[in-house]
C-alpha cells in the first residue's frame, strides 16, 4: 500500500500539469490544478497509512 | 530535448558593485544557519550519539560540497556551458518545459561568469549544505555515517540540482509567469522550497525507511518519550540560525528576486517577525497543552517560523508575516505530536514538521499575499510538483541505496550508541552513560 501511495503522487502532479497546458481560462485551470493537489494529497495519506507500525498485539 | 536560449540573464539587470559586495558578505554569513541546524541535529538526539551526529553533520556538508561541484553544478545549470544555452527542454502546449540545466561542467568558466552567477552558484552551493543536513537529525541514533554520506551524495548530485534548476536557474517552474501569465512565476527567495521543503521531504522519506528508534514505540502504550540531551544546544542553534537566515534571506532576495537594495531592512524585519510570531504561538500552544512551555518544541516552532520567512519575508508585509510564523508556530507542536503519537513516525529533529510543512506553508503564505494575479497558482504548481515528483523520487532513491548501503545501524550499535559503535569512543567521556529503560 506504501508504494501504491506514492505512484499517486505523480499522478496528482501529472494532473496539474495537465491543467497548465489544457485549460487557458484561469477559474478552469485553478480547479484542475487543485484536483491535481487533491490527488497528491489522497497519494500521501495511503503512503502514510502504509507505513504506520501496526498497533498492540499486532506488532512484531 | 533542445537546448533552449536562456531567459534568466536576459531579464536580470546586472549587479552594482555595492549589490554585489554586500550579496557577497551575506552569503559569507549564511553558514551560520548551517551551525545552527548542526547544533538542533545534535542537540535533539541522545548523548550517546552526540559526537557522531555532530561530525555527521561536518561530513555531510563535505559530500554535498564536493558532488555538487562535481556532478550537481552542471544539472542545476547556474553556470551555462555556451551563454547561449541554458538548459533542455521539451515543447507541450506550444511552450518550452526547461526541465533540466546544461551548465558547465566541474565549474569551467566559474572565474570569467557574470558576478551575479558567480553569487548565485555560492547560494547555491550552501543551500545544498543546508538541504542535506535536514534528514540528517531525523535520522539521528540509528542512521549510519556512510549511509548518511551516500544519501547526501544524492541529494546534492540529483535531487537539488534538478529543484534548484526549476525554481532559480531558468526551469520551467521559474517560467510559470513568462509562459502561463502566472504571476511571476513559481517565487522561492530564501530556499523554502529548494532547501526546506526538499529537505523535510527527505526526511520524512529517510524516517519511512529506517524505521523508528528501537523502543521508541513498544508494543503497548504511548510512544515512549527519548527527549533531546541538550537543550542548551537546541537553543543556542535557534539563535545561531537567526543570524544565518536574516543574510540567506536577503542575499535571497536580491539574487533570486531581484530585490532592491532598500528592500532589504524589510526582509530582515520581516524574518524576525515571523520566527517571533511563530514563537509565540507555539508557546502559548504548548503551555495550553502541557501547563509549561516546551523547550524543544518552542525551538521547533521558532525554527518553523524561520523556514516559512525563507518564502516570503521579501514579498509580504510585517503583519502578514507575523501571522505567517504564527500559524507555523500553531501547527508545529501539534503536528509533531499527530507524526509521533498518530502515524508512528519517529522524528527526532522534527524535521518534517519544521522544514517540510513550515516549508510548504511558506510557499502558500507567499501565494496568498503576493499582490500579482496567479502567484497562488504559481505557488500550488511548485508545491504539486515537490510533492507529487521530488517526495517519491527521493524515496525511491533512498530505497535503492538503502540496499546497496544499509541506513541503519544493528540492534547491538543502537543499543550502545552511535558514538561507541560508529567512533569508537562518546562525546562526553567524563559523563556516567545511563542505563536506557526501553531496552529492558
Amino acid at each position: 500500500m506504501k508504494y501504491a501511495g506514492l505512484l499517486v503522487m505523480p499522478a496528482g502532479f501529472f494532473l496539474t500539469l495537465a491543467a497548465l497546458a489544457l485549460f487557458a481560462d484561469p477559474p478552469r485551470r485553478a480547479a484542475f490544478v487543485l484536483c491535481g493537489l487533491a490527488v497528491e494529497a489522497m497519494g500521501l495519506v495511503v503512503a502514510v497509512r502504509g507505513h504506520m507500525l501496526p498497533r498492540g498485539e499486532n506488532r512484531s | 530535448m533542445n537546448p533552449i536560449p536562456s531567459i534568466t540573464p536576459a531579464a536580470v539587470p546586472a549587479m552594482s558593485d555595492a549589490a554585489f559586495a554586500l550579496t557577497l558578505g551575506l552569503l559569507l554569513l549564511a553558514p551560520l544557519a548551517i551551525a545552527g541546524v548542526a547544533l538542533i541535529n545534535t542537540g535533539l538526539g541522545r548523548s550517546r550519539s552526540a559526537a557522531q551526529a555532530m561530525l555527521g553533520n561536518l561530513a555531510l556538508v563535505a559530500v554535498a560540497a564536493i558532488v555538487f561541484a562535481l556532478v550537481g553544478a552542471t544539472l542545476t545549470g547556474t553556470i551555462p556551458d555556451v551563454p547561449a544555452k541554458a538548459g533542455f527542454t521539451f515543447y507541450a502546449a506550444g511552450k518550452a518545459w526547461n526541465w533540466l540545466g546544461a551548465g558547465s561542467f566541474l565549474l569551467h568558466g566559474l572565474g570569467s561568469a557574470a558576478p551575479q552567477a558567480q553569487l548565485a552558484l555560492l547560494f547555491e552551493f550552501l543551500a545544498v549544505a543546508m538541504a542535506v543536513l535536514l534528514p540528517w537529525g531525523s535520522g539521528a541514533d540509528r542512521w549510519r555515517l556512510a549511509a548518511g554520506c551516500a544519501s547526501a551524495a544524492v541529494l546534492a548530485g540529483i535531487v537539488f540540482p534538478l529543484t534548484a534548476h526549476w525554481i532559480w536557474a531558468g526551469g520551467w517552474l521559474a517560467q510559470l509567469g513568462a509562459n502561463f501569465s502566472l504571476g511571476a512565476g513559481f517565487l522561492d527567495g530564501g530556499g523554502a522550497a529548494t532547501v526546506h521543503t526538499l529537505g523535510g521531504l527527505s526526511a520524512l522519506a529517510l524516517v519511512w525507511i529506517a524505521g523508528p528508534r528501537r523502543g521508541k514505540f513498544p508494543k503497548e502504550g504511548l510512544s515512549t518519550a527519548m527527549p533531546g540531551h541538550n537543550a542548551i544546544y537546541v537553543l543556542f542553534g535557534c539563535l545561531l540560525a537567526l543570524v544565518g537566515w536574516l543574510a540567506w534571506n536577503a542575499a535571497g532576495a536580491i539574487l533570486w528576486l531581484q530585490a532592491p537594495l532598500a528592500a532589504l531592512p524589510a526582509t530582515a524585519i520581516n524574518t524576525l517577525l515571523s520566527a517571533s510570531g511563530a514563537l509565540a504561538a507555539t508557546y502559548s500552544v504548548t503551555r495550553f497543552r502541557f501547563g509549561k512551555p516546551d523547550a524543544s518544541l518552542c525551538a521547533n516552532g521558532w525554527l518553523a517560523g524561520l523556514v516559512a520567512s525563507s518564502a516570503c519575508a521579501a514579498l509580504v508585509t510585517p503583519v502578514e508575516s507575523l501571522f505567517t510564523g504564527a500559524v507555523a508556530g500553531v501547527f508545529t507542536p501539534l503536528l509533531v505530536e499527530v507524526l509521533e503519537l498518530a502515524l508512528s513516525i519517529d522524528d527526532p529533529s522534527g524535521a518534517i514538521t519544521v522544514h517540510g510543512a513550515a516549508g510548504l506553508w511558506g510557499l502558500f503564505a507567499a501565494g496568498l499575499f503576493a499582490p500579482q494575479t496567479g502567484q497562488l497558482l504559481a505557488q500550488l504548481v511548485g508545491i504539486a510538483a515537490l510533492l507529487g515528483v521530488i517526495l517519491p523520487l527521493v524515496y525511491l532513491l533512498f530505497a535503492l541505496l538503502n540496499r546497496v548501503v544499509p541506513f541503519r545501524v544493528d540492534p547491538d550499535g543502537e543499543r550502545i550508541g552511535m558514538d561507541l559503535h560508529e567512533l569508537g569512543g562518546g562525546a562526553y567521556p567524563e559523563f556516567v552513560i545511563h542505563r536506557d529503560e526501553s531496552y529492558r
